[in-house]
């Protein structure tokens, strides 16, 4: 067994380990931490696919942006709200681990069995350097650059919008009221 | 070098927790971090891909699903927050509003 092969089991095993933990922990928050180390995870493998751009990406975007941002969220509503066990919705876990089983066994299957895929040797990669990455983003991908950019902002207000504190209902200043005013 | 098929099946196994995950938890929290965990999973996927057909264009795939996923989840959490703060409770079950 190489030592590659070797890291990648390794990295892989912890990160499902770390994908469990979220589904099966209790308190959300354990769950957040969870997801942390799984995208810390995911990061470490995403440098082993010649992706170092995206690795600081991830780490950046995920590890420092959704997660903190999950995070605050437990804390601003209060995690102490445990899911009642058992309570209705009895069946949908079976169900749902059962089709979980046929789609793993189907995915397993046909990627390790029937896939016979060979890799393209070649260096247009470039490591996943920023460099090499960002040429391509800055001429063939520029449209769709641009695009993300205008989404972020729609998602940025939309958040501001949605999460402000509702203030309690004033008249409206028209001339009207301003006159009642005085 | 480890071959792609190995990626590939920890990618489906990543996502199919994740899958489980939005299916059997209740809580609205935990079933958007399930959500973040398929989208990675894909992303894992897609970079697999990209190094197996040497081709960045993945790469930047993986890049737009970012901006994408961050977009989600912060009007997801902005959604969370406005409705538990007229009903006090994040489980899904009780989130009913709108049923019929």
């Amino acid at each position: 067994m190489s030592l590659s092969l070797l890291f990648f089991i390794v990295i892989g095993a912890i990160s499902l380990a770390a994908a469990y933990g979220v589904v099966a922990s209790r308190l959300p928050i354990h769950s957040a931490l969870f997801l942390l180390a799984h995208f810390a995870m995911l990061a470490v493998l995403y440098i082993t696919l010649d992706a170092q751009f995206l690795a600081a990406t991830q780490v950046i975007v995920y590890a420092g942006g959704i997660v903190i941002l999950i995070l605050f969220v437990i804390m601003l509503i209060g995690s102490e709200q445990i899911e009642n066990q058992g309570d209705y919705r009895s069946w949908t876990p079976y169900v749902a681990m059962l089709l979980g089983l046929i789609l793993v066994s189907t995915l397993v299957y046909v990627l390790l069995i029937e896939y016979t895929g060979s890799a393209v040797a070649g260096t247009a990669l470039a490591g996943g350097a920023p460099a090499a990455v960002g040429i391509v983003l800055f001429t063939q991908y520029i449209l769709p650059l641009e695009l993300a950019a205008i989404l972020l902002l729609v998602a940025l207000i939309g958040a501001l919008l949605l999460a402000r504190r509702p203030t309690a209902e004033k008249p409206l200043k028209t001339i009207e009221n301003l006159s009642l005013e005085n | 070098v480890v071959p792609t098929n190995f990626y590939l099946v920890l990618g489906a196994l990543i996502f199919i927790i994740g899958a489980v995950g939005v299916l059997t938890r209740r809580s609205a929290l935990i079933i958007l971090m399930c959500v973040e965990m398929m989208l990675n999973s894909v992303n894992l996927t897609l970079i697999a891909l990209s190094r197996q057909w040497d081709n960045l264009n993945g790469q930047v795939f993986v890049f737009m699903i970012m901006a994408v996923a961050a977009a989600e989840v912060a009007v997801g959490l902005a959604i969370i927050i406005a409705h538990s703060r007229h009903t006090n409770t994040t489980n899904i079950d009780e989130i009913n509003l709108l049923k019929w």
